[in-house]
C-alpha cells in the first residue's frame, strides 16, 4: 500500500549564508522558495538568500489543508489564483519532483437563498474568466460527493453548490521541498535557523538585514513572511493594514476512502478533503483574536465537528489524531498584498489571509517579475499597497465570509 | 476456549467471562480485560497488518501507546482504527484487525455524546502514585481538586507491578486512597477519563469514556472542559522502544507492558522470553513474569555492569539482539555473541521517556537529561506543576513524595494553606516504580547508573531496513538516515519525509528515538534538535464526542418568531436567515411560489397584507451621548430627530461601504430604537460595542438587544389605514394627524403598541409593535377582519424591488457606498464625522465608473433573469477574460408592472440608462435595458395612501 513515490535522496543543502546578497528574501515558506524559484529560472536572478527563522516551509506552508481552486469572484482574484491553478496543473513536471497534485474538484456549498445568489453570481463571474465553475443541485452535489448530506431537514439544508472540476490538493511538503530543491540547484541559499531582526534602510532604500547569523547587505529585500509581515514590515518602518489571527486545522486517522472531492462551506463553517493517504484534513473559520502564536482554542474545533458532522453524519465515528495551528495575515478586504512598498527595493508579499496556499505558483511568479523588474507583474498589480489610499480594494469578504 | 495464557483472575476485576469475536474467530475474555489482553490470553499473537509494508503485528504496548494492535470495531457500531490496548472488552465486542486503514459506516450513529464544564482550584492528572499523592495533599488544603484518570482503576502503573505501600499490595492502596478522595465533597475523582488537551488559561479538555456497556440513556462518551486554578501533572512515562532488525514482530513487546499483562491482566504474553534492555526497571519485568510461570531464557544488557543483579536468568551483559527469527511471530532472539535463542517472547525496555505532552502543548519549554535519555520539563508557561515520572523521578517512593509536594505547592498556589504532610507513605521500590521505572528506581542505591549510557537506541548492523522507528507508519532507521542524507537537518522534516509520528501514537515511542537516531545520523546533540511540537490531542478522540449535542436540530438554535405556529399552521414555506426562520411565501392550494407570490403582491398593491417583521435585529440605544453616537455611527444626521419621529439610516464600515440599513426611533431625549436588518443584528451590535468600547469609550451610550421583546407586523396596502382605524379606534390616523416617518403608542385590538408609519413597500403602510407574547393576538385580530392577506419574504422582497429600495447583502456586497445606490441623500454634508466619511473622499470611491444600483428590463418581458448573472457590453462574446459591467442583485415578476424586471449593480449604471446591453447566459445572450432603478410608483404617490 506504500503508494507514495520516494522522495529524492537529495533536497538541499544548508549553506553559511554570504555577506551580501542580489536578493534576500525574508521567509522560507511557500511563497518565498517560489519565489527565489522563478526568480532563478524566469529571470537568472539565482545571487539569492532565502532566510528561513525556523526550518524551511515550517509556518503556514507546513500547516494549511493544502485546497488549490481558482474560483474566487472578482476579475483580480480570479486573474492571479487562474495563474496559479494552470502553474500547479504543469508544476510536478516543471520542479521534477512528485508533489501530488490530486485534481478531484471542489465543491462550494450554498445554504441559504443568499448563499445560493453569491454562488451563482460567483459561477458567472468565473467562466467570463475563463475558469471552470458549475452550479450544481443537491442531486447533483450528491453525484459528485455521494456522503454529503443533501437531505432538506437538517438545519441548514444544501440547497446547491458550486464545482470547479480543476481543483484539487496537493501534498505541501512536497510541494515546498519541491521549489526547495529546484531553486537550491540553481544556486540559491537556502538558510534555516536565520531569522531576520532588523530591516537596514538609509536614505529611503533598503541596504541590508540584520540576523541571527549576522549582518547580510541586500540589493533587494523581499518579504514573505506570513503571519508575522506586519512585525517584518515594521523593522523597516512599513506599517501594513494586517491583522495576525491563529488558524487552526485538524487531521484524522488514515481511512478507506470515502471523500472524492473537496467540500467547503462558509455558512456551516468546515471544509474538508481526504488526503492522498486516506487522513481527512479539515479546516474551519480563523479564531477571532489576534494573535502571532501558531494554536487556538478548542471551542473552535468543537464547532468545526458538529458543522462536520452535519454534512457528513458518516464521519461520527473518525477520530481527531491531531490539531494545530497557523497564523494568517489578514488585511482590510481580504486579499494579498504584493508589490512595492514606500521603501526603495523593499517588497511585500503578504495578506493572504487563509489563500496563499494555492497562490503559491502564481504569487511566486508574480512576486519574481516584480522583483526582477521593479514594477507589479499585471496580475499582481491591483494588490497594491496603495489601494487601502485610494479605496481601489479587492473585496473578498462580501462573497465569501470565510474566503478559503 | 479457556485459555491456557490466563494465570489467574486479578481481584477487583469482577472477572465476569465476556464474549468477543475477532478476525471471525469467537473468543472468551473477562471483565476488566482490554482487547488486547484477552486477545493474549487466548493465545492470539498477530493482531494486524503493517499499512505499507504488509508485515504481520501483535501487541506491542499496554495502553495509548501501542503503535501496533490498531483494530476496527465492527459491533456493537463500526469505529475505525482503535488500539487494542485501550479498548475495554465488553460482551458481544466483534473487532477486526487492520492494515492500516480503517472504515467508517454509513449507518446512523445511534450515540449520545456530550460535554461537561467544571471548575477547579486544583486538576491532578494522572492518578498514578504521584498522582494519588498530589490530590490527596492538594485535597486536604480544602482546595477544590479534580483527578482525572483514564485508565479504568486507580494507580497508574501500580497495577502492573507487585510493589507494595504501606505494606499493602499497589494497586490496593491506590483504590484505597481513590475511594477515599471520591468520598470527600470538594473532590471530583474520574475514571476513564483522557485529558487531551492543554489551552491557554489552564483551559484543559478531557473525554470521559462512559462505554458502550454504560447503559441506556447514558453518553457514551463526554467532554470535560475544565477551568483549573492550578495543575499537577503526573502523567507517568512511556518505555523507549530499541531499534534492531526486525523489532516489529509479534512477539516482540515492551517488557513494562509485559509485566503489565502478567500482574494486571494476570495473562501471559509468552511462554519462554528474553530480555533486551539497556537499563534495570526490565529486571523486575522479568522477575513478575518469572513468577508468573514465563521462563526467562536470558536477559541480553547492553551495559557492560548492569546495575540490577538477578540469578533468575543468565544475563549477558554487554551485548544487544541482532535481530529474531520465526515465521512471522518471533520463534527466536539473536545475540550479538552468535548466539540464537529460542523463544517466542522478546521483551524490550530502551529507557523511559516522560510523557511531557500536555506540559508541551501549555507551551512549556523542555531539556534534555542526559541521565535518563530523554526530555523532561525545563519551565512552563502555564500555572502548574510537574510530579513523578512525567518529571524523570521514577521510583515509587520518589513519586509519592514528589506528588505529595507537587500537590501541596498547587493548592498554595491556588491560595490554600496545605496542612502536614502525611507521613510518606513506604514504598516496596522492589525495583519498579511509577510507569515501570528506570535505571535508577531499581538499582540498589537508588543513584542513576552514572557510569553506563543509559540511553541506547539503535543496534548497529549494515541495512537498517528493517530496524523500525515508527511501526503503525513502517518508518525505519534507513528511512531516517535517507532523509537526513537528503540534507534534512530538522527534526519536524524528517518527520514529514518519513511519516515517523503522525499516525495513532503520536510519537509516543518513535519521537525521542527519531531524534536521536538523526542527532546520530548528522553528528549532532540530541538536547538542541529537540522533538517535533506536541498538539491536542493526546489521543485520538472521535469526531462525534467532540461535536456532543451541537448536532441535527441544535446545531445551531433555530430562533422563531411568537407568530411561528400560525405561519406553520397555514402553510407557509420558511427561509433560514441567519439563525431565524422566516415564512417566505403562504402558497394555497394548487399555487407554486409564482403564483402565491404574485398573488401577495396584489394583495399588498391593491388592498392590504400583513407580514411577520418580527425577526428584524432591535437594539435599544440610551444614555446622555445616544444622539451623538447615532450620528457617528449613521452617515446621515439623527441628532435632529424629533421624539416621535422615525428616520431611515445607513451606516458604513470605515472603508466607506455600506453595512447595513434600518430606522431610527427617537424615544425621548436621550434614548432611542435602532432596526437592523435581520441578518445583521448582532454584528450591528458588535459594530456598536467595538466602537465604544474601544474608540470612544468617553460617551455615555448603553446598547441592549430587544430583538425578541418584541412582535412586529407590517401592515401594508392602500387598504392598511381603514384595517388600523378598525381595530384602533383611538388615535386619529389620516395622513395628517399621523404624518410618515413617525410613530405613536395606541391601542391596537385593545393591545398596548407602539405603532410606526413606515414603508418598505412604497404603499401606505404601519409597523405594528406589540409585547411578543400580544404578537399572536394582534396577529390574529388583522386576520379577523378578513380584510388581510398575509404575505412572506418573498413577496416583500419584489414589492421593496420595484420600488428600488436595495437590500443590504443582497444588492450590496460589502463594495457598495450609499452613492452607488443613489442614495447621496442619506449622507450628511453637515456632520464633521462619521464612520466612512473619510474614505468618500478617495480617489476609487469618487470614480464615475462605479458600480450603481440600476433598474433592467428584459427584452422579453416574459424572461426571468437569474440573480447572480453577469453584464457584459455585446452580443457576441469574445474570448476569456470577458470584462463584466456587473451583475444582477435582485430578479422578480411583477404584478404591478405586468412583466419581469431587476435590479443590477452595473458599471457607469446611472450614465447608462436607456442602453441595451447583454447577459450571458450560455447559448444567445439576453438583452436587456438599463432604467432606473425605481420602477414602481416613482413620484411616491401612494405612500399616504
Amino acid at each position: 500500500m506504500r503508494d507514495f513515490p520516494e522522495h529524492p535522496d537529495w533536497l538541499w543543502s544548508s549553506p553559511q549564508p554570504k555577506r551580501s546578497y542580489d536578493v534576500v528574501i525574508v521567509g522560507g515558506g511557500g511563497h518565498g522558495l517560489a519565489t527565489a524559484y522563478y526568480l532563478a529560472k524566469n529571470h537568472g536572478i539565482t545571487d539569492v538568500a532565502v532566510l528561513e527563522r525556523g526550518w524551511l516551509a515550517g509556518g503556514n506552508m507546513a500547516r494549511n489543508t493544502t485546497i488549490i481552486r481558482s474560483n474566487y469572484l472578482w476579475d483580480e482574484s480570479a486573474g492571479i489564483y487562474e495563474h496559479a491553478l494552470k502553474l500547479w496543473e504543469g508544476l510536478e513536471e516543471d520542479l521534477g519532483y512528485p508533489i501530488l497534485f490530486s485534481r478531484r474538484g471542489v465543491l462550494n456549498l450554498a445554504h441559504s437563498l443568499q448563499d445560493v445568489r453569491e454562488s451563482v453570481r460567483r459561477v458567472h463571474a468565473n467562466r467570463l474568466n475563463g475558469i471552470d465553475a458549475e452550479w450544481l443541485g443537491p442531486e447533483e452535489v450528491k453525484e459528485v460527493c455521494p456522503i454529503v448530506n443533501v437531505s432538506p431537514g437538517v438545519r441548514y439544508p444544501v440547497l446547491g453548490a458550486t464545482y470547479q472540476p480543476r481543483a484539487g490538493i496537493a501534498k505541501h511538503d512536497y510541494v515546498a521541498w519541491g521549489y526547495a530543491r529546484a531553486a537550491a540547484a540553481m544556486g540559491v541559499h537556502l538558510v534555516e535557523n536565520c531569522e531576520v531582526t532588523g530591516i537596514e534602510v538609509t536614505g529611503g532604500r533598503v541596504r541590508a538585514v540584520e540576523t541571527a547569523q549576522g549582518r547580510i547587505a541586500a540589493g533587494t529585500v523581499a518579504l514573505c513572511a506570513a503571519g508575522h509581515s506586519s512585525v517584518v514590515g515594521a523593522m523597516a518602518g512599513v506599517k501594513l493594514p494586517l491583522q495576525s489571527h491563529p488558524l487552526q486545522a485538524l487531521v484524522s486517522e488514515l481511512l478507506e476512502p470515502v471523500h472524492p472531492t473537496v467540500v467547503m462551506s462558509n455558512a456551516v463553517h468546515v471544509y474538508v478533503s481526504q488526503a492522498h493517504k486516506g487522513e481527512l484534513v479539515m479546516g474551519a473559520g480563523i479564531d477571532a483574536y489576534n494573535s502571532y502564536r501558531q494554536r487556538g482554542a478548542f471551542h473552535i474545533i468543537e464547532r468545526q465537528m458538529s458543522a462536520a458532522l452535519e454534512l457528513f453524519p458518516i464521519f461520527a465515528r473518525a477520530h481527531v489524531l491531531r490539531t494545530w495551528g497557523g497564523v494568517v495575515d489578514v488585511s482590510p478586504d481580504a486579499s494579498p498584498i504584493v508589490g512595492p512598498t514606500p521603501v526603495e527595493n523593499l517588497y511585500v508579499n503578504c495578506g493572504w489571509g487563509t489563500g496563499g496556499f494555492k497562490a503559491t505558483p502564481g504569487v511566486g511568479w508574480c512576486y519574481a517579475h516584480t522583483i526582477a523588474h521593479g514594477e507589479p507583474h499585471p496580475l499582481n498589480a491591483p494588490f497594491s499597497l496603495e489601494r487601502f489610499t485610494t479605496g481601489a480594494l479587492v473585496d473578498e469578504h462580501g462573497a465569501a465570509a470565510v474566503a478559503h | 476456549m479457556t485459555s491456557h495464557h490466563r494465570r489467574h483472575r486479578r481481584p477487583g476485576f469482577g472477572g465476569e467471562p465476556l464474549r468477543f469475536r475477532f478476525d471471525g474467530q469467537d473468543y472468551e475474555g473477562l471483565r476488566g480485560d482490554t482487547l488486547a489482553s484477552a486477545l493474549l490470553a487466548n493465545g492470539v499473537r498477530t493482531v494486524a497488518t503493517s499499512a505499507a509494508l504488509g508485515r504481520p503485528r501483535g501487541i506491542y504496548a499496554s495502553w495509548t501507546e501501542e503503535p501496533n494492535a490498531i483494530v476496527q470495531i465492527e459491533h456493537p457500531f463500526p469505529e475505525p482504527m482503535l488500539q487494542a490496548t485501550t479498548v475495554e472488552l465488553y460482551d458481544g465486542l466483534v473487532a477486526t484487525g487492520l492494515t492500516g486503514r480503517g472504515r467508517l459506516s454509513d449507518r446512523p450513529d445511534p450515540a449520545r455524546h456530550d460535554a461537561v464544564h467544571a471548575h477547579c482550584d486544583v486538576l491532578v492528572v494522572g492518578a498514578g502514585p504521584a498522582g494519588l499523592a498530589a490530590a490527596r495533599a492538594a485535597a486536604g488544603s480544602g482546595a477544590r481538586v479534580i483527578l482525572a484518570d483514564d485508565r479504568p482503576i486507580a494507580g497508574g502503573s501500580l497495577p502492573d507491578t507487585a510493589e507494595t505501600v504501606d505494606g499493602v499490595p499497589g494497586a490496593a492502596w491506590a483504590s484505597a486512597v481513590a475511594a477515599d478522595l471520591a468520598g470527600r465533597p470538594d473532590v471530583r475523582v474520574l475514571s476513564r477519563t483522557s485529558v487531551f488537551g492543554y489551552y491557554d488559561d489552564n483551559y484543559l479538555v478531557a473525554v470521559e469514556r462512559r462505554g458502550e456497556w454504560g447503559g441506556q440513556g447514558r453518553a457514551r462518551e463526554r467532554v470535560w472542559r475544565i477551568r483549573a486554578g492550578r495543575v499537577v501533572l503526573a502523567t507517568g512515562a512511556h518505555e523507549r522502544p530499541i531499534a534492531f532488525a526486525d523489532n516489529d514482530r509479534p512477539g516482540v513487546m515492551l517488557a513494562g507492558a509485559a509485566r503489565a499483562y502478567a500482574n494486571r491482566y494476570g495473562v501471559l504474553p509468552g511462554r519462554r522470553a528474553v530480555v533486551f534492555t539497556a537499563g534495570d526497571s526490565a529486571y523486575a519485568a522479568a522477575r513478575d513474569l518469572a513468577s508468573a510461570g514465563v521462563e526467562i531464557a536470558a536477559i541480553v544488557d547492553v551495559r557492560q555492569a548492569p546495575g540490577a543483579r538477578w540469578d533468575g536468568a543468565e544475563i549477558l551483559s554487554g551485548h544487544v539482539v541482532t535481530g529474531v527469527g520465526g515465521d512471522g511471530a518471533v520463534s527466536s532472539v539473536s545475540v550479538s555473541d552468535g548466539r540464537e535463542i529460542q523463544a517466542d517472547l522478546l521483551l524490550v525496555s530502551g529507557g523511559w521517556n516522560p510523557v511531557v505532552h500536555l506540559f508541551g502543548q501549555a507551551g512549556g519549554e523542555l531539556r534534555y537529561d542526559e541521565g535518563i535519555g530523554s526530555f523532561v520539563p525545563r519551565s512552563a508557561r502555564q500555572a502548574l506543576e510537574v510530579a513523578g515520572a512525567a518529571r524523570g523521578v521514577f521510583s515509587l517512593s520518589g513519586c509519592l513524595e514528589d506528588g505529595a509536594a507537587a500537590g501541596a505547592r498547587a493548592a498554595e498556589a491556588a491560595g490554600f494553606r496545605a496542612p502536614p504532610r502525611h507521613p510518606a507513605p513506604r514504598a516496596s521500590d522492589d525495583g519498579a516504580s511509577d510507569n515501570g521505572a528506570s535505571d535508577n528506581g531499581a538499582s540498589d542505591n537508588g543513584a542513576p547508573d552514572a557510569d553506563e549510557p543509559v540511553a541506547f537506541w539503535l543496534v548497529p548492523s549494515g541495512d537498517y531496513r528493517s530496524h523500525f522507528v515508527d511501526l503503525q507508519r513502517d518508518v525505519t532507521v534507513a528511512d531516517v538516515v535517507r532523509a537526513t542524507g537528503a540534507g534534512l537537518r530538522s527534526v519536524e522534516h524528517v518527520k514529514r519525509y518519513t511519516t515517523a509520528g503522525t499516525a495513532h501514537d503520536q510519537g509516543k515511542l518513535s519521537g525521542v528515538l527519531t531524534s536521536a537516531i538523526v542527532a546520530h545520523a548528522i553528528g549532532a546533540d540530541i538536547a538542541q534538535l529537540g522533538t517535533t511540537t506536541f498538539r491536542a490531542p493526546y489521543m485520538p478522540v472521535s469526531f462525534a464526542t467532540l461535536a456532543g449535542r451541537d448536532r441535527g436540530a441544535l446545531h445551531d438554535p433555530v430562533r422563531v418568531t411568537s407568530l411561528h405556529d400560525w405561519h406553520v399552521a397555514h402553510g407557509a414555506l420558511f427561509e433560514n436567515v441567519g439563525q431565524w426562520k422566516r415564512p417566505w411565501y403562504y402558497p394555497r392550494p394548487g399555487e407554486d411560489m409564482e403564483a402565491a407570490v404574485l398573488r401577495e403582491c396584489r394583495a399588498v398593491r391593491q388592498s392590504v397584507g400583513a407580514m411577520d417583521a418580527s425577526t428584524l435585529g432591535k437594539i435599544d440605544v440610551q444614555g446622555p451621548d445616544a444622539a451623538e453616537f447615532l450620528d457617528r455611527l449613521y452617515t446621515n444626521m439623527m441628532s435632529t430627530l424629533k421624539v416621535g419621529a422615525i428616520r431611515y439610516g445607513v451606516m458604513c464600515r470605515a472603508d466607506g461601504m455600506v453595512f447595513d440599513d434600518g430606522t431610527v426611533i427617537r424615544l425621548a431625549d436621550d434614548r432611542f430604537l435602532v432596526t437592523t436588518t435581520t441578518g445583521n443584528a448582532a454584528a450591528v451590535l458588535d459594530w456598536m460595542e467595538e466602537w465604544l468600547q474601544t474608540e470612544w469609550p468617553s460617551l455615555r451610550v448603553y446598547c441592549t438587544s430587544v430583538t425578541e421583546h418584541w412582535a412586529t407586523v407590517a401592515l401594508a396596502g392602500p387598504g392598511s389605514r381603514d384595517v388600523l382605524a378598525g381595530l384602533a379606534p383611538g388615535p386619529a390616523v389620516d395622513a395628517a394627524s399621523f404624518p410618515f416617518m413617525t410613530w405613536r403608542d395606541a391601542e391596537v385590538a385593545g393591545i398596548a403598541a407602539r405603532v410606526c408609519r413606515i414603508s418598505f413597500s412604497g404603499e401606505l403602510a404601519y409597523e405594528i409593535n406589540v409585547n411578543a407574547w400580544d404578537g399572536l393576538a394582534l396577529w390574529e385580530a388583522l386576520h379577523a377582519t378578513g380584510a388581510v392577506t398575509p404575505y412572506g419574504t418573498e413577496t416583500m422582497h419584489v414589492l421593496r424591488a420595484e420600488k428600488g429600495y436595495p437590500i443590504v447583502g443582497q444588492d450590496t456586497d460589502g463594495t457598495v457606498t450609499p452613492a452607488d445606490l443613489g442614495m447621496d441623500w442619506v449622507v450628511s454634508k453637515k456632520k464633521a464625522g462619521f464612520i466612512g466619511k473619510r474614505s468618500f473622499a478617495r480617489s476609487d470611491t469618487a470614480r464615475p465608473d462605479r458600480r450603481h444600483l440600476v433598474g433592467l428590463l428584459p427584452a422579453d418581458p416574459d424572461f426571468l433573469l437569474p440573480e447572480g448573472a453577469h453584464l457584459v457590453e455585446s452580443s457576441t462574446l469574445p474570448e476569456p477574460p470577458v470584462p463584466t459591467l456587473g451583475h444582477v442583485t435582485s430578479s422578480y415578476r411583477s404584478a404591478a408592472l405586468g412583466r419581469t424586471f431587476a435590479l443590477a449593480l452595473v458599471s457607469g449604471g446611472r450614465e447608462r440608462v436607456g442602453e441595451r446591453l447583454y447577459v450571458p447566459l450560455g447559448g444567445e445572450p439576453v438583452p436587456v435595458t438599463v432604467t432606473h432603478h425605481v420602477l414602481y410608483d416613482p413620484e411616491g404617490a401612494r405612500r399616504d395612501g
